[in-house]
């Protein structure tokens, strides 16, 4: 893993290495944790910035995503943030006018201009002279990978002071589930329905943001997960604290649109990663500086059956020839990203300590000991654990 | 209020629009029974004393009084328990059990270099109960009642208190430090001890003391004798004997060659200790194959380690002086062992007899309703005898026959002798459903192997009585404790608070009331359940 080059001083994502057994650092907050270590969700005093009485569904990975982004935003900012909103499911739910959920200056702009609204706000503080505010422009796949692209691309080429965060749900949920160019193939939406040979979205060419963002070389680009709180906060942190043009994809599970339970929402977050379809990394400056690698890997049926959005390659007549296509999606952006853990870079989430270095140093050793005696050991263990 | 230009409305924040009423079903928090603490046999809160231990520090003093309130005995527990606890734990079907022993013995050895005691009892109920029997039943119903308030005095016919933990367990598995040591915290408690004065009649004996009630925990310390077919010069001796008397001044002498008779913990115990005793071979023969002992798999490993041999499927048929006379036998289809009528040698100074133990219930004769059948007495749920005020347990009652069980059933005669001596019936509180593994969600808890206790070298082991396992440290016990996936009880993850979409879990920060469920703006989504690594939370339908 390679430093980062612009902020020699903030964290880099996962630099807080936690050696505390139990939950380590999957969970939120932690007890045994000091306070300082927690993560900004596990705060009493979270700023909250999506609060109560939004209309979002039940289960709402873009509400859950947005307010865990912007309250690390709001952390790493010392609560000096405004934010852009492009219309969209979070504007939507967010905002039906008189009423906000919104806790931070926020403005609301089109469908499509979003990031060029973020841009004039982030000159217009410079002109002013009050740089210290930070400008966080944010939107759904919609506003984001389509409709606001031309914008996107122009504030990522100017270098604009602005952070983008897009919250992925991979369709237009907020209009009724239409495919966007996020949506993957086979998925089926109101607009590509599941019907005849080539059931579902179309096999395209892809169109990966945050690929095309690190193209533009700009100073970062992060993908993250709702299933992974301590690592989408440490990204948005780190994000915050820089300057320039920065990028962050978020993928937020929609419960409505994709057919799946509201309970399971992080359920396919976390599964969208470990099975490989969602790769989730952090570049700087068009490079790839880090990757979250596989904890416990699954095939990408896992993924699929918990959403009716693939119920059509599933049941009396399996499509196995695209499950294994999408498989091969997966495939290759494992060796890619390079997703599989070594040995010694051990399995976990960014933040968590597994070497073995880190276990207790009263740990009977193997130094020290005869091979015999360490056998026995082994053997002593393995006869224990077979009489229970 | 003048508004600005096209504006009609004031600005209102969305806490306005209580979105719970869209709900159909609801969160709830609740506790449930951890796997460890159902399998007890006495009654531990496993999982809660684990959880105060997980702090360290401060937090060992807090476990030390939670576990304490249960079994008074964690340093001897943590030694000699065969912890069905870990058998039941549901990390062992992530990667291991969580190594509760060791965690509970690190206690138990830390409260008695600390010197912690008990809390006396508030107040007295001026009613007095004779125990007889100072073994791990009659001491846990001593120390248990006289926590709830009465005056105890326990009897026991040995030279000094621990019953079957001094005089059949070997001191390589129990030092006799420790067993003084735990003892004694019960006795400072107030509970008074005569030793060495054995009880000729229950009933004469609670009338003439004027007990209130009496708890009988006399165990089961006569070895039973098979016939054996036996030339004069033949040297037999059973195992209890054997193991009683490595309390005395003199050393039996079972000569190079010993032979032990029996399948069970015993058996290992007595082939250990003649190992120890200078024997070079110690032969273990016995009549089924090694998957049917009934001796724990971890004592006939250590046995076996130190050099104890075993001998399937094989009967004594004579014994004479200096060898045995061993039929092979095979199983039938029921798994029962027949005979072959195929005969041969053993070569044996003497025959240790480990065929199991018998009760001596010599002072229940003539007390009226009393029942005993398979040598054993029979008692109601309430580990009351036929005879009112007559309580008993342990190893003379019918049910497993370890110090745990007779710990735990000192604790539930004690509670039910207080409720019998109040005129209040006691009645156990409700159990929980078990926290079983499917109601976990463990992908939140992290990689973490178990702590291995460092042993004895096998070569020091079989010469001397010193202990064969060691404890843990301050660092590994806690490492160790942490591995608790706190099974149906909330251990303040903040998981619940930090996934909930619409920040509808409330995070109280008081100890011991965590969360709550803002029932205004929850709408049922169920994350939190899902999402809840321990199971503590569940999905309750709404009343429409």
């Amino acid at each position: 893993m390679r430093e980062g080059s612009r902020d020699p001083e903030t964290p880099k994502s996962g630099e807080q290495r936690v050696k505390l057994y139990q939950t380590g650092t999957h969970v939120v907050g932690n007890r045994l944790l000091p306070p300082e270590q927690r993560t900004v969700q596990a705060r009493m005093d979270r700023s909250n910035t999506l609060t109560s009485g939004h209309r979002a569904c039940q289960g709402c990975g873009e509400a859950l995503g947005a307010r865990y982004a912007l309250d690390a935003a709001m952390r790493a900012a010392d609560g000096n943030l405004v934010a852009a909103n492009a219309t969209g499911c979070l504007e939507v739910f967010s905002t039906p006018f008189p009423e906000s959920s919104w806790q931070l200056p926020w403005i609301h702009s089109l469908f499509g201009n979003a990031p060029a609204v973020a841009s004039g706000m982030a000159a217009g503080l410079k002109a002013l002279g009050r740089s210290d505010t930070r400008v966080v422009g944010q939107g759904g796949d919609g506003g984001t990978v389509d409709i606001g692209f031309a914008c996107l691309s122009g504030m990522f080429e100017r270098n604009d002071d602005v952070l983008f965060i897009c919250y992925d749900n991979e369709a237009y949920m907020n209009t009724g589930v239409q495919r966007s160019g996020a949506t993957p193939p086979a998925a089926r939406t109101a607009t590509t329905k599941p019907l005849g040979e080539h059931a579902g979205n179309v096999f395209g060419k892809g169109k990966n943001a945050p690929l095309i963002a690190m193209a533009h070389e700009i100073p970062y680009v992060a993908t993250a997960t709702v299933a992974e709180l301590r690592d989408l906060e440490s990204k948005v942190e780190r994000a915050t604290r820089m300057r320039g043009a920065r990028y962050i994809h978020v993928f937020v599970p929609c419960p409505l649109g994709w057919g799946a339970a509201s309970r399971d929402t992080i359920r396919i977050a976390r599964l969208v990663k470990e099975s490989g379809l969602f790769p989730v990394f952090e570049a700087v400056d068009g490079e790839v500086t880090s990757v979250s690698k596989i904890r416990r890997a699954v095939p990408v049926v896992e993924y699929l059956k918990l959403q009716r959005r693939y119920a059509h390659l599933f049941g009396e007549n399996p499509r196995e020839d695209v499950i294994e296509a999408i498989q091969a999606i997966a495939d290759r952006n494992i060796r890619r990203f390079d997703l599989l853990a070594t040995a010694e870079e051990g399995a976990d989430l960014p933040g968590e300590a597994t070497d073995a270095a880190d276990l207790p140093k009263s740990q009977p050793g193997i130094a020290g000991r005869t091979e015999q005696e360490s056998n026995l050991m082994r053997l002593l263990a393995e006869t224990h654990r077979g009489s229970q | 209020m003048e508004k600005p230009f096209a504006i009609t409305l004031d600005v209102g924040t969305s806490l306005a629009n209580k979105t719970g009423s869209w709900r159909t079903e609801r969160a709830r928090y609740v506790h449930r029974l951890p796997p460890c603490n159902h399998a007890c046999p006495a009654g531990e809160n496993v999982q809660a004393w684990l959880y105060e231990a997980e702090e360290g520090g401060d937090g060992y003093e807090r476990a030390w009084r939670k576990l304490t309130a249960d079994n008074p005995f964690p340093a001897i527990m943590g030694r000699v328990c065969y912890h069905p606890c870990e058998s039941a734990c549901n990390r062992g079907e992530l990667d291991e059990s969580v190594g509760i022993h060791s965690v509970e013995r690190f206690l138990g050895d830390l409260a008695i270099e600390e010197g912690w005691s008990f809390e006396p009892p508030a107040e007295t109920s001026g009613k007095r109960v004779l125990v007889i029997g100072a073994g791990p039943t009659g001491l846990s119903a001593g120390y248990h009642l006289r926590r709830l308030g009465h005056d105890v005095t326990i009897r026991d016919s040995g030279e000094k208190p621990g019953g079957m933990m001094r005089y059949g367990i070997p001191r390589y598995r129990l030092p006799r430090e420790v067993l003084d040591a735990e003892v004694a915290r019960v006795l400072e408690l107030g509970v008074e001890l005569e030793a060495g004065v054995a009880v000729g009649n229950a009933e004469e004996a609670m009338r003439e003391g004027g007990f209130d009630a009496a708890f009988l925990a006399v165990g089961a310390h006569i070895g039973r004798r098979a016939y054996v077919p036996a030339g004069e010069a033949a040297r037999i001796v059973d195992a209890v004997a054997l193991l009683r008397s490595m309390e005395g001044e003199e050393r039996p002498m079972l000569g190079r060659r010993v032979a032990i008779y029996g399948g069970g913990n015993t058996a290992m115990d007595a082939a250990r200790t003649a190992k120890r005793l200078g024997a070079t071979d110690a032969v273990v023969v016995y009549r089924r194959t090694r998957e049917r002992m009934s001796a724990h798999d971890f004592e006939v490993t250590e046995a076996v380690e130190e050099g104890v041999k075993l001998k399937w499927l094989s009967t004594v048929k004579h014994a004479d002086e200096g060898k045995l006379v061993i039929e092979k036998m095979e199983l039938d289809e029921s798994g029962f062992p027949q005979p072959t009528g195929e005969l041969e040698e053993l070569e044996a100074d003497s025959l240790v007899l480990a065929l199991g133990q018998e009760a001596d219930l010599s002072l229940l004769e003539g007390v009226s309703e009393i029942e005993v059948s398979d040598g054993v007495v029979q008692v109601a749920d309430n580990m009351m005898t036929g005879h009112d005020g007559i309580f008993a347990g342990g190893d003379m009652v019918p049910d497993e026959r370890t110090v745990t069980v007779g710990v735990g059933h000192g604790k539930k005669a004690a509670r039910n002798i207080d409720g019998w001596l109040r005129g209040r019936e006691y009645r156990p509180a409700p159990k929980h459903e078990i926290a079983t593994f499917d109601k976990l969600n463990t992908w939140y808890y992290a990689e973490a192997p178990r702590v291995i206790q460092p042993q004895l070298e096998a070569a020091r082991r079989s010469k001397t009585f010193d202990e064969v396992v060691s404890g843990l440290d301050e660092s590994n016990a806690e490492y160790e404790a942490r591995r608790c996936l706190s099974c149906g009880n909330c251990f303040s993850c903040d998981n619940c608070y930090g996934v909930c979409p619409d920040n509808a879990v409330l995070k109280l920060g008081e100890p011991g009331e965590l969360y709550e469920i803002d029932l205004d703006f929850c709408k049922g989504c169920g994350i939190c359940v899902a999402e809840c690594p321990c199971g503590a939370i569940e999905m309750v339908p709404e009343e429409i």
